[in-house]
């Protein structure tokens, strides 16, 4: 073996300067030649690259989202596989998952974007789910920045463009604006997939002497390296990175969904695993590893689009809507007929062996022979050191300086880049089809119906960046809460999570820390609500010269409700309900947006989550939708109390009229960040006032619904129409370059 | 009624039209593939559906008007059978010569999903007889090619033929470019041939026909077919 591979020609010889530039260090190549006992060829190389980065092998993840709680009763299966799997009842599972496409999106942001979301849905139908829903959770730098422009308008057409084409709707998400991601934007695209669930498949082959098939479009040049890119951090030549980025065929990706659901409801599938990151390689690995089998590969049998790839191309190539499968060899003719009426390519292209060992052929020659247990699952794994920030100083409300007006500030805010309405970017999307959509975007969570109902799922992605930077424990624990948040104030149980953890160069100790502390906070977040994590994935090294985004540990929560027409919804219901707030406010400043927007400072300790008290209003707030008790529900989130309720006026054209306790301050009051809050109306104030006392539970009236005015007492009154103007007018100004 | 939902590859809104044809004449319709040459026997009404048929790759439409099942179409459509063609259907019957003018890119070259009102026309066509004339219905859109143009003569007969049946407008009627969300040429959501028996609209009627999930504006569409084929039996 040893001699077939020494004289393969034409490969360039490995050298320390082309071991770096697959993103190894000298100790992993060492470990390379070692497992081996001989020097890799050129491909060999290659296929560890793409296995051992830190996109692929989660090398210095691992040993942290190992303490993530991962089972309940109603969890299928956990993280390790394509997606988390629930059990909702009635037969049926949601398949669900989030993951990041961050580099490629910056680099070409429309191709970068659609792939991502190309990806994620993959990822849900690869285990038998037919998608029903999408989110996204999308950061930007500065507004100011000369790049966000055309980011924002490049990701959302790229978004738009693979979801509405795919058939899917996407739903929910959101969009911030800040300076720390001006050379590294965010893209975290989630999909929500429906499955029976005793036919959930899996990427575990089983088997020895069994097709492996390939499946979807051709094999091209496009994306090779793609994981590799991912797994470092941007230089001033990022621009110069675009060949890594794929190009998405949203139509190839219907049609191999359409094909994918077939074949498997004719008992045709044993394993299927699509091949996102580090392509043919990484999808043949898994399938192999995972069933402790080996694969071997003949590269003439892959369909490609172009003539003269040679072997290294091919098992890196990234390009898109494809899969690989292990079927019944008594199916595979049935199969086949299936994938041509669709159009789509298939090809046998190996088979499993007893052997643990990933065999590639390719022009008759052995180009690979790899330990593939070592390739896959006994990746490289490492306890970088880490350093957790020190805790900050609490900002006393009463030394924050107060605005010159209540009014003048909920202007401000109501209209900033991170609290205006982000219609712009959701019109773009197709929310509505499959005719299934409760609750569009816009409120807490939305809302999909189970195909006819009664059930729905509540959706919903969030995360607080600047929290978690201040404190990346309180801050992975507040991502979690308010997730459960607006999972509750739509009604919804809160059943499980997926995280999509985007961080900065993992080897520097203080973002390490960062990472560390977010992962703890989930974690303590997750088995105090129970709320398992069930999927996930980790995106690192989001930095650009030297300087990291924020820590961006967003969580993408799933709940059930079990009648759709019961959903809550934020806009008033009618004139002269009493407006009350669920929870305690001490007027928490530290971190919030009135501190950075209004104070110009970024300072303090970012308000605690404490969820014990998290849970007891959660299911407070549930129990009073269950039982009819309230006509609106909000979670109290960003920019506080204020701009809450002012959300509720708007999305219901009705006002308020507002009394403001007096021993907090008034600004600490209606903007204080505090936590495990929500805003609800009601007609009768009686009986949620006695359980609130049984429970446990702070209650305080603020006023009632009514007029088109939003006035507190002693302040400016705004009006409902101008208040939406505002919070409707940024964002569509803004993409035209008016501001 | 007995209805035949054509499905081309990338076609989306299928199975929205399926059930919503359910849920108005209580049978499923048949979906017929994209290459059958035959539509089933005894088919009232043909749907061409929603959604990005081969991707919408060349041109909106301009392949599925090419696709086997369209000689049958067609060849329906010439003996006075009833088509209904929305969203990407109505490109399609535009590229496949069974509706005249063409759907350009939005005006604000973006694809827009939301609400959108539309002025009923008339009340007197198969399409139409569960509204009334002058009725505004509240029904989505999701397109990014719904910017309807024809030439001047075209519309000018468009127009003097009574032909167009749903046109956007603001809430109470008015005929408003404000309320135009696409740009298309005298606010024109939906239009009939000369003989009457296509209708191709851009918004989504079957996307609201279910009280439960909140409007049922767009079950007038369906009842009034319904009705339709109910008297001519």
């Amino acid at each position: 073996m040893n001699q077939t591979l020494s004289v393969i020609p034409n490969e360039p010889a490995i050298t320390p300067e082309l071991i770096a530039q697959h993103g190894l260090t000298p100790e992993e190549y060492e470990r390379i030649v070692k497992l081996l006992d001989r020097t890799p060829s050129f491909t060999e190389l290659g296929i560890f690259s793409a296995m051992w980065n830190e996109h692929c092998s989660y090398k210095s993840s691992k040993v942290h989202l190992r303490t993530l709680p991962t089972e309940a009763p109603w969890v299928i299966q956990g993280p390790g596989e394509n997606a988390g799997v629930i059990d909702i009842g009635d037969g049926l599972a949601v398949v669900f998952k989030m993951e990041s496409h961050n580099h490629p999106s910056y680099i070409e942001p429309y191709q970068g974007a659609a792939t991502g979301v190309g990806g994620i849905l993959r990822d849900v139908f690869t285990m038998g789910a037919r998608p029903i829903a999408c989110l996204n959770a999308l950061s930007f730098g500065d507004p100011k920045h000369p790049k966000t422009r055309a980011l924002v308008a490049g990701v959302v057409a790229g978004i738009g463009g693979y979801g509405n084409s795919f058939g899917v709707p996407t739903v929910g998400g959101e969009v911030r604006f800040d300076r720390r991601y001006d050379g590294n934007c965010l893209v975290n695209a989630m999909a929500v997939g429906l499955a029976e669930t005793d036919k959930i498949f899996y990427a575990k082959a089983t088997g020895i002497g069994m097709p492996i098939v390939y499946l979807g479009s051709k094999t091209g040049r496009d994306g090779i390296h793609g994981a590799t890119m991912a797994s470092a951090e941007f230089g001033a030549d990022a621009e110069e990175k675009r060949p890594t980025v794929q190009v998405g065929d949203p139509f190839s990706e219907k049609l191999l969904l359409e094909a994918c659901l077939e074949i498997m409801a004719k008992g045709c599938v044993i394993a299927i695993q699509d091949m996102g990151a580090a392509g043919l390689t990484c999808s043949a690995v898994e399938m192999g590893a995972k069933g402790d089998l080996g694969v071997t590969l003949d590269l003439d049998k892959v369909p490609c689009r172009e003539t003269g790839m040679s072997a290294y191309e091919m098992m890196l190539s990234e390009s898109q809507e494809r899969m690989l499968m292990v079927l019944k060899p008594d199916k595979e003719k049935e199969a086949e007929a299936i994938f041509r009426k669709w159009g789509l390519d298939f090809a046998v292209v190996g088979e499993t062996t007893p052997s643990k060992r990933f065999v590639v052929r390719h022009g008759g020659a052995v180009v690979a022979d790899l330990p593939i247990k070592e390739l896959g699952d006994e990746a490289p794994v490492y306890r970088r050191p880490f350093t957790e920030r020190g805790k900050q100083a609490e900002i006393d409300p009463a030394s924050v300086k107060a605005p010159v007006g209540i009014a003048e500030v909920l202007e401000a805010l109501i209209g900033s880049p991170n609290l205006c309405s982000k219609r712009w970017v959701w019109e773009q999307y197709d929310h509505v089809i499959l005719g299934n959509t409760v609750q569009r975007p816009g409120g807490d969570a939305a809302v999909i119906r189970i195909n006819d109902g009664p059930k729905a799922l509540a959706l919903t992605a969030d995360v607080t960046p600047r929290y978690c930077e201040a404190d990346p424990f309180e801050g992975g624990k507040q991502a979690v809460a308010e997730a459960y948040r607006n999972l509750s104030a739509v009604g919804a149980k809160p059943l499980a999570l997926t995280d999509n953890l985007n961080f900065g160069n993992p080897e520097r100790p203080d973002i390490m820390g960062q990472f560390v502390g977010c992962v703890r906070g989930i974690g303590a977040a997750a088995r105090a609500l129970d709320f398992p994590v069930v999927s996930g994935n980790v995106s690192l090294y989001n930095e650009t010269n030297g300087r990291a985004i924020l820590p961006t540990p967003t969580i993408g929560g799933v709940g059930l409700i079990d009648e759709f027409t019961r959903s809550m919804t934020m806009a008033f219901k009618s004139e002269g309900e009493a407006i009350l707030v669920i929870g305690g406010t001490r007027g928490w400043l530290g971190q919030s947006l009135y501190l950075r927007e209004l104070c110009g400072r970024e300072d303090g300790a970012p308000p605690p989550v404490d969820l014990a008290v998290e849970r007891r209003h959660g299911d407070f707030v549930r129990s009073l939708i269950r039982d009819g008790l309230i006509t609106a529900a909000h979670d109290v989130s960003d920019g506080g109390l204020l701009v809450a309720l002012v959300e509720m006026a708007i999305a219901s054209g009705i006002g308020a009229v507002l009394e403001a306790p007096s021993e907090v301050p008034a600004h600490a009051f209606w903007f204080g960040e505090d936590q495990a809050r929500y805003l609800v109306t009601a007609r009768n104030v009686e009986p949620i006032m006695e359980r609130a006392k049984a429970a446990g539970v702070p209650v305080t009236p603020l006023g009632a619904t009514g007029g088109a005015l939003v006035s507190i007492s002693g302040e400016r009154p705004l009006r409902v129409a101008d208040l939406k103007q505002r919070f409707e007018a940024w964002l569509p100004a803004y993409m035209v370059g008016s501001h | 009624m007995k209805s035949a939902v054509v499905v081309f590859p990338g076609i989306n809104r299928e199975r929205d039209m399926a059930r919503a044809l359910r849920l108005a004449s209580g049978r499923e319709p048949a979906m017929v593939w994209h290459a059958d040459t035959a539509l089933p026997a005894g088919t009232d009404l043909v749907v061409i559906p929603g959604g990005f048929s081969y991707g919408d790759y060349l041109r909106c439409g301009a392949i599925a008007a090419r696709a086997p099942i369209m000689d049958a179409v067609r060849g329906f459509a010439a003996k006075g059978g009833l088509v209904l063609a929305i969203c990407n259907g109505f490109q399609i019957a535009c590229e496949a010569g069974l509706l005249p003018g063409v759907l350009m890119r939005n005006a604000q070259l973006r694809f827009i999903c939301r609400d959108v009102y539309l002025r009923v026309e008339r009340s007197d066509t198969p399409f139409t007889r569960g509204y009334n004339a002058g009725q505004v219905i509240r029904v989505p859109v999701a397109h990014g090619e719904g910017n309807y143009i024809a030439d001047g003569e075209t519309i000018a007969r468009l127009e003097s033929e009574g032909r167009v049946l749903f046109r956007y407008s603001s809430p109470d009627g008015m005929i408003d470019p404000n309320w135009n969300h696409n740009g298309a040429m005298n606010g024109i959501a939906g239009i009939i041939n000369e003989r009457g028996n296509v209708l191709g609209m851009m918004p989504h009627p079957e996307n609201h026909v279910e009280a439960s999930m909140g409007r049922t504006d767009g079950r007038g569409l369906f009842a009034g077919l319904l009705d339709h084929f109910k008297v001519a039996a």
